[in-house]
């Protein structure tokens, strides 16, 4: 027997572009206790089709043209809002996707939990107090009577994610509908809160529709798996059956995508000689405030040859991202020495300096964010070049052309602004833009996991290729194992602002020997997923 | 707490003797003085004058004498209302300012956030449009026009209030608030639009509609403090530019309150005067402004007094 049963359901939204079908004509159904994976990429509509479910699609812009969803006997879409009022938060909850955004700063996290049961339930504020207590306690929140009282900023990532979880779960709904609950989470703690919500799903018999990009996690999660394409399902079936025998060619290119093994021989860095570009010793950074000392890189050394690509791993707060920015001097360091080449960079006078930085550029992880909206493409990749005065005003037209062009972009898109472009887009113009100086080094924090999977690798191999072109040399920064694996010559982790351990980096992911590289590598759900 | 309060003191002392010399001699250096307006006197009773009132010191000298007043609480004697001095005639005008400042703030509140808030609810809506269109006009509708059109229709056509004084016959107050009020209810309605609208944007927006909550609740319980921020942050200028700023509205409804001495002030090189409402206005702002921000740490849980240091 079906608790839910979607047919012919058809969202669009009307905008001053024109009308984009956001979700056309998708029919699934979702029985008592089971778990329903929809997979996609940014813009499936595998997120607009839950929301339509919930009510929770703003109209205008957003319309749902067609269909029905029985919900033991109620249409959820043409249900009276006093109706779905009853339903949600009660009958059907949901978890969000950033556990950052999703609750209320204003408010204690007790009041927040407590809200759906003294809304829904009618019962005593304390009685649902103890009722939260008892949950918190469950999802792993230690301390849960002092925590009750707490706001939002003062609970980590992870922390948050198990708040929003209880909260969704203390009215106990018969279906929860989890829309990328993981993605901005670490991978250990990712693993705990995945296993968590099985856990109480498997407990309370409840029935789940799981929304992930990350075909690791649904693999892990859905009995049933839905592949979603530009509002269309494009292929459904048992988990197993999907992603081991995949039918359609959009799910066989999802899967391809997935970076599973090193890079190949070609892209594989050999040692010339012994010339270090980048040398760290020593080097320690700390942030003081009135009341506290933060140590956020501790006592790090490293070297790095020229060609060579160094992955650097670690959940947030390790310091990794710390550690690059010391090294073109966006943070001073407390101690130690960073040499570049033969110069010892923090020992630069301001203009020395300059010329340093030329050699050592960076990419960001956010391409919507790290570039200028109110800056073409071609101004955003001439800026560099005229600031370190690289070309006289005659060559730069073909010179920004020519780095698009390298890049993969279409030199005649170079008076287009960011936002005309896709998210894959937007990186190929930051990378361009640090390659415009023509660097020695290329520090790359995280570019590719605002990414699609099938967007990231092409990204990937984009770097790959000029990497080996140009003879760069690379700092990868990532918390995605899979992709360091598959780009880095070798690999270093850090935990607590140290490097816990450095090596080649098939020796790493296949005989770690700190406690904490173990501890990373069996949180990945791939290796989870065997064991399931 | 204690440790907040202390340094934004300490910090107002040189801002506040920033404008007590800026505006000492300033107003010196202007064209003119106290005792040179209206009716010919001759050379020997200025000299007099000027000797009364240390006028015939060095600009220097009388600055140091001013400031040496000053700290021990004596803002001297008036240069126009002989026998009054500066500190009795703003005992006397204060109040009544201040009255009158509370009543207008408190009607800027309740219109200002109402409109608001109804037409963040719908936004792009006549729901919008209509409450809108009526605080930009109020914003460009400046009081010397609103008064006179107040007092034209509530008082001379439909004779419903009366039409100036304070607090002789019952209703004369209300007109003064509302013209004095009006402006910063628009600037309000405005300021929680779009406070509103940010916040009902928010996820965590959408949460609380996911937990089953109503249109209404949602907004009480979940909208209201975080929209209302910019509001709380626009209160401190507010009211000292509504202190400031009353002098128009005294003088359209016959309100002897400290606006108007502080214009007349300023027509008639009364310097003491000048000096006297200028600090103590300055300090006035300096103050609300402290408030203002105390308050929007007590509002939102993410600040920290510390933090604003």
């Amino acid at each position: 027997m079906n608790l839910l049963k979607v047919s012919n359901l058809s969202v669009a939204f009307h905008t001053r572009d024109g009308k984009t079908q956001a979700v056309d004509n998708v029919s699934f159904a979702v029985a008592h206790g089971e778990t329903l994976g929809i997979v996609g990429e940014s813009g499936s509509g595998k997120s607009v089709s839950c929301y339509a479910l919930m009510g929770l699609i703003h109209s205008p812009p957003g319309l749902i043209e067609k269909g029905t969803a029985l919900f033991d006997g109620i249409d959820l879409l043409s249900a009276s809002e006093k109706t779905m009022r009853q339903i949600r938060g009660k009958r059907i909850s949901i978890i969000f996707q950033d556990p950052m955004t999703s609750l209320n700063p204003y408010l204690t996290i007790g009041d927040q939990i407590i809200e759906p049961l003294l809304l829904h339930d009618k019962i005593s504020r304390n009685l649902a107090k103890q009722k939260a207590l008892t949950l918190l306690e469950e999802v792993g929140i230690s301390n849960a009577a002092v925590r009750f009282e707490q706001y939002p900023h003062e609970f980590s990532g992870g922390m948050r994610q198990r708040v929003v979880i209880a909260m969704a779960l203390i009215t106990e709904p018969e279906l929860l509908i989890a829309d990328e609950p993981t993605t901005a989470l670490d991978v250990t703690i990712q693993a705990q809160i995945l296993a968590l919500i099985k856990k109480l799903q498997q407990q309370r018999n409840i029935a789940v529709i799981f929304i992930s990009h990350d075909l690791d996690v649904i693999r892990y999660m859905a009995d049933r798996t839905l592949v979603m394409e530009q509002g269309l399902i494009v292929e459904q079936g048992h988990s197993k059956t999907v992603f081991e025998s995949p039918q359609h060619p959009y799910t066989q290119k999802l899967l391809a995508s997935i970076p599973q093994k090193a890079k190949a021989s070609l892209y594989q860095f050999r040692p010339k000689q012994a010339d270090a570009l980048l040398s760290l010793s020593n080097v320690s950074v700390s942030f003081k405030s009135r009341e506290s000392r933060f140590q956020a890189v501790n006592n790090v050394s490293l070297k790095l040859a020229r060609g060579e690509i160094l992955g650097l791993v670690g959940e947030s707060g390790c310091g990794k991202t710390t550690l690059s920015q010391s090294i073109v001097k966006l943070v001073d360091i407390d101690c130690g020495e960073i040499r570049l080449g033969e110069q010892s960079l923090h020992q630069l006078n301001p203009s020395k300096l300059k010329l340093a930085r030329k050699h050592v550029q960076m990419i960001f992880q956010d391409p919507y964010a790290s570039l200028n909206p109110r800056m073409t493409v071609f101004n955003t990749l001439a800026e560099p070049l005229k600031i370190h005065r690289l070309i006289d005003k005659k060559g730069m037209r073909d010179k920004v052309l020519s780095l698009m062009a390298d890049v993969g972009l279409d030199p005649s898109w170079a008076n287009k602004y960011p936002h005309e472009f896709s998210g894959g887009q937007r990186q190929r113009i930051a990378i361009a833009r640090a390659l415009a100086v023509e660097p020695q080094l290329i520090i790359a924090d995280e570019p590719v996991s605002a990414l699609d999977v099938t967007i990231q690798a092409q990204i990937l191999e984009l770097l790959l290729v000029l990497c080996q072109q140009r003879q760069l040399t690379m700092i990868f920064i990532s918390h995605d194992l899979a992709v360091v694996r598959y780009i880095a010559d070798r690999t270093a982790v850090m935990s607590e602002g140290q490097i816990v351990e450095i090596n080649n980096t098939e020796t790493l992911y296949q005989q770690p020997t700190h406690r904490y590289t173990k501890k990373l590598l069996s949180a990945k759900l791939s290796s989870l997923s065997a064991e399931h | 707490m204690i440790r907040f309060f202390l340094s934004r003191l300490l910090q107002a002392i040189p801002v506040i003797f920033i404008v007590i010399t800026a505006t000492f001699f300033l107003i010196r250096s202007a064209p003119g003085g106290p005792f040179d307006a209206d009716k010919v006197v001759s050379q020997e009773v200025i000299e007099r004058l000027n000797e009364r009132y240390n006028l015939d010191a060095p600009l220097h000298q009388q600055y140091f004498d001013y400031l040496h007043h000053l700290v021990r609480g004596d803002f001297g004697p008036s240069f126009r209302y002989t026998n009054r001095s500066v500190t009795e005639m703003i005992a006397a005008g204060l109040p009544i300012t201040f009255e009158l400042a509370i009543y207008a703030i408190m009607i800027a509140l309740i219109v200002g956030i109402a409109a608001g808030m109804l037409a963040a609810v719908k936004p792009n809506s006549a729901q919008d449009y209509i409450p809108m269109s009526l605080a930009m006009t109020g914003i460009c509708m400046p009081s010397f026009l609103l008064g006179p059109l107040l007092v034209l229709v509530f008082g001379i056509w439909l004779q419903w209030l009366p039409v100036s004084g304070w607090g002789y016959s019952p209703g004369d107050k209300v007109l003064p608030a509302i013209t004095l009020g009006s402006t910063y209810a628009a600037y309000i309605a405005r300021l929680t639009r779009g406070g509103m609208l940010e916040v009902l944007n928010q996820d965590y927006i959408r949460t609380a509609k996911a937990k089953g909550l109503s249109t209404f609740n949602i907004i009480v319980k979940h909208a209201l403090r975080g929209g209302l921020a910019p509001v709380v942050a626009f209160l401190g200028p507010a009211i000292a530019g509504l202190l400031a700023g009353s002098f128009v509205v005294e003088t359209i409804f016959q309100i002897p309150g400290l606006g108007r001495f502080y214009v007349q002030a300023a027509f008639n090189r009364d310097y003491t005067m000048i000096m006297g409402t200028t600090i103590l206005l300055s300090c006035l702002i300096v103050f609300l402004n402290m408030v203002s921000d105390l308050l929007a740490v007590w509002l939102n849980p993410r600040l920290t007094l510390n933090a604003k240091n």
